[in-house]
């Protein structure tokens, strides 16, 4: 059995990118289905072009329509094909040396396993709709004999960019500490652990002190009251935002611990909420808990005087 | 200023799955105890700390910051990072300790490559205009190195059985080993392909996993070590991205490395070669003679934790010298797609001045 807690986590970003004269003539041409290459200062044509000579280091601007056919330069299955890939089943990924090309580039192969062999003639199949990228180009497949001209270019505005959505997948596991954090938690407890060198109290608990750099293993109960030590308001609305600003978000120094966690606090006009004023955690209903610092809905004021400044300078 | 540095101290985990947060800061507080107790250093000795991760494989933001949780970094420690192979963080520390600015350092690397679909997430790594976006997984990538090698007639699939074969027979004793045991040429030639031409022996095992070297020079290191391991020479470079611009089956970058470092006379090479190809790729390109001892650890075919696993290469070979079993070794590590990015580093028992 696991000793940690642990849930999907997936992290997503796309990415927009400019390409730029070289790349964005290359992505152009496979728009209106013409590949080019970029001549090199050797007299060698590759696909896609380089953007930059790798010997001069000038701009590549000698560009040469290459295939749609070509030869197989090298090739392998892909029994497990991954998420994004060209094809959601078994495929074939190729290098394959274009017609006029001195130099292969890679792409996938839609053919039969045991069909596909090294040298084996291959051209271009398209994608239907094509946006300036190069997934304009499906896949290669083996030649058929009928091959279509080389287009003239269409009139339509040059490609100056690319977007690129990627996501990634993860198990993402918190620590030992934290994972015995989480489930205390669930169970409607705060704990904390306990440095053995000097004898700092922190929540939650991490793999080692960041002071001593050894294993904080002691662990110790903490209080569901404690001091406002800094606090902001929050004015700014943001996508994903739960409660209607102006709230507070606040630094709490939990009695007993040496490092103050960061929650929300309400029951108190924001504007009245004050450094070193007290507080108590308000608990959600008792079937709405799981292993999540959500647990504690928020921190409201317990009525007691604030506390004394001295009392929390240091954990400022 | 000329200043001799050796490797004193080397500590490592490594598993197949790691049961822990991607900080892998409890793997790491346990390495650098293990350090200290090899050199008789404490935290406050060390000069310098650098390591070797990256955001992508932890799947979550800063992860180099919460590992230096491991260090216990109050006062505030001298500290950098690389998002690359900790053997490049080595690099980095050896510099440092070149110019003078400090005399110890401690270079670490950790990885939780099995928190994602590694092979996958790799492709972030590749030309992002014109390759990301058809996510090809550096397994195939590697495949398609193979089969120009055998097409030319440079390996056969025998050579690559045997690289296999060698790699887990020797993983054996290495307890660090995340897969090994050999059997046979014939058996695993018998086996069947994964990633035609390469079966899975031939692709090293997703690994998790930290680890750590320690660096200090002239006297420091006399102090710390009984046989030190002496840097004698130690370069990196990087061939071109666009898989076209180069040949797949050489690898220039290793090859001007091991020119610029000096492989005369090194008796042990441990080969950051995560394919069995490789191997063979980079023994022709280090221009190693057949009398050198390759991978006696089981190499990175039988545990290849990502961003240590060029950095136990080092160690791994500074251990053969500080055991007395050579007088010469070769460490190298890898990064990149297909080789495209290289290191190697010679040790000696002898210092160079």
């Amino acid at each position: 059995m696991s000793r940690t807690l642990s849930q999907p986590v997936t992290v997503a970003f796309d990415y927009t990118r400019s390409t730029g004269p070289v790349l964005g003539n290359f992505f152009s041409c496979l728009r209106d289905r013409v590949i080019v290459g970029g001549r090199t200062s050797s007299g060698a044509v590759l696909v896609p072009p380089l953007e930059y000579d790798p010997v001069t280091h000038q701009a590549t601007t000698d560009f040469v329509p290459v295939g749609p056919g070509g030869v197989l330069t090298s090739w392998t299955w892909v029994p497990e094909p991954v998420l994004g890939q060209p094809f959601d089943r078994p495929f074939a990924w190729a290098l394959v040396t274009f017609d006029g090309a001195d130099a292969p580039m890679l792409l996938a192969l839609d053919a039969d396993y045991g069909s596909i062999r090294t040298g084996m003639r291959v051209s271009v199949r398209w994608a239907d709709e094509r946006t300036g990228a190069i997934t304009d180009i499906a896949c290669v497949e083996a030649e058929v004999e009928v091959r279509e001209a080389p287009r003239p270019r269409s009139q339509s505005t040059p490609v100056t960019g690319i977007v690129t959505p990627v996501s990634l997948d993860y198990l993402y596991a918190a620590s030992p500490e934290e994972s015995a954090f989480f489930s205390a938690l669930a169970q409607g407890r705060i704990i904390g652990q306990r440095c053995p060198v000097c004898h700092h109290v922190y929540v939650p608990p991490r793999g080692a002190c960041p002071v001593d750099g050894v294993p904080t293993m002691d662990a110790v109960e903490l209080a569901h009251t404690g001091t406002v030590t800094t606090f902001c308001i929050v004015n700014v609305p943001f996508l994903g935002q739960k409660i209607a600003p102006p709230y507070v978000a606040a630094y709490v120094l939990l009695d007993g611990a040496d490092i103050a966690i960061q929650h929300l606090v309400q029951g108190i006009a924001a504007d009245e909420v004050r450094m070193g004023m007290r507080v108590e955690a308000v608990w959600r209903p008792r079937e709405e808990w799981g292993t999540t610092i959500e647990n504690i809905a928020h921190f409201r004021p317990t009525g007691e005087p604030d506390a004394d400044y001295e009392t929390y300078r240091r954990h400022l | 200023m000329t200043r001799d540095v050796a490797v004193v101290g080397f500590a490592q985990r490594q598993m197949k799955e790691f049961d822990g947060s991607p900080t892998c800061v409890e793997l790491l507080v346990p390495i650098f105890q293990e350090c200290y107790d090899q050199t008789g250093f404490t935290r406050h000795d060390i000069g310098f700390w650098c390591s070797g991760s990256s955001d992508y494989l932890a799947g979550r933001s800063f992860s180099f910051v919460s590992a230096v949780d491991a260090i216990g970094a109050l006062p505030p420690v001298n500290e950098s990072h690389v998002e690359m192979d900790a053997a490049w963080a080595l690099y980095e520390a050896w510099l440092k300790i070149r110019t003078g600015e400090i005399d110890t350092a401690i270079v670490y690397g950790f990885g939780k490559a099995s928190a994602s679909t590694l092979r996958r997430t790799l492709a972030l790594q590749l030309d992002p205009y014109t390759m990301t976006p058809l996510w090809p997984d550096t397994v195939s990538i590697a495949a398609l190195q193979a089969r120009l090698g055998l097409d030319a007639g440079l390996w056969d699939e025998k050579a690559l059985a045997e690289v296999a074969q060698r790699s887990l027979s020797d993983a054996e004793s290495n307890e660090h080993a995340v897969r090994r045991g050999g059997s046979s040429v014939e058996q695993l030639l018998d086996r069947a392909l994964y990633a035609d031409p390469l079966r899975k022996h031939d692709i090293a095992p997703v690994s998790d996993g930290a680890a750590a070297i320690v660096l200090a020079a002239d006297d420091r290191a006399r102090a710390a070590s009984d046989r030190p391991a002496w840097i004698t020479g130690i370069a990196h470079h990087i061939d071109p991205l666009h898989l076209g611009a180069r040949d797949l089956t050489t690898s220039a970058s290793a090859r001007r490395s091991a020119r610029a470092a000096g492989t005369t006379g090194v008796q042990v090479a441990e080969l950051h070669a995560p394919f069995s190809h490789q191997e063979l790729i980079l023994r022709t390109a280090l221009e190693l003679g057949p009398d050198v001892v390759i991978n006696p650890s089981g190499g990175a075919l039988t545990s290849n934790p990502l961003f240590t696993a060029g950095l136990n290469r080092i160690g791994e070979a500074a251990r053969r010298i500080w055991d007395g079993s050579a007088d010469s070794a070769l460490g190298h590590a890898t990064s990149g797609p297909v080789l495209q990015q290289n290191l190697v580093c010679t040790m000696s028992s002898e210092s160079n001045l």
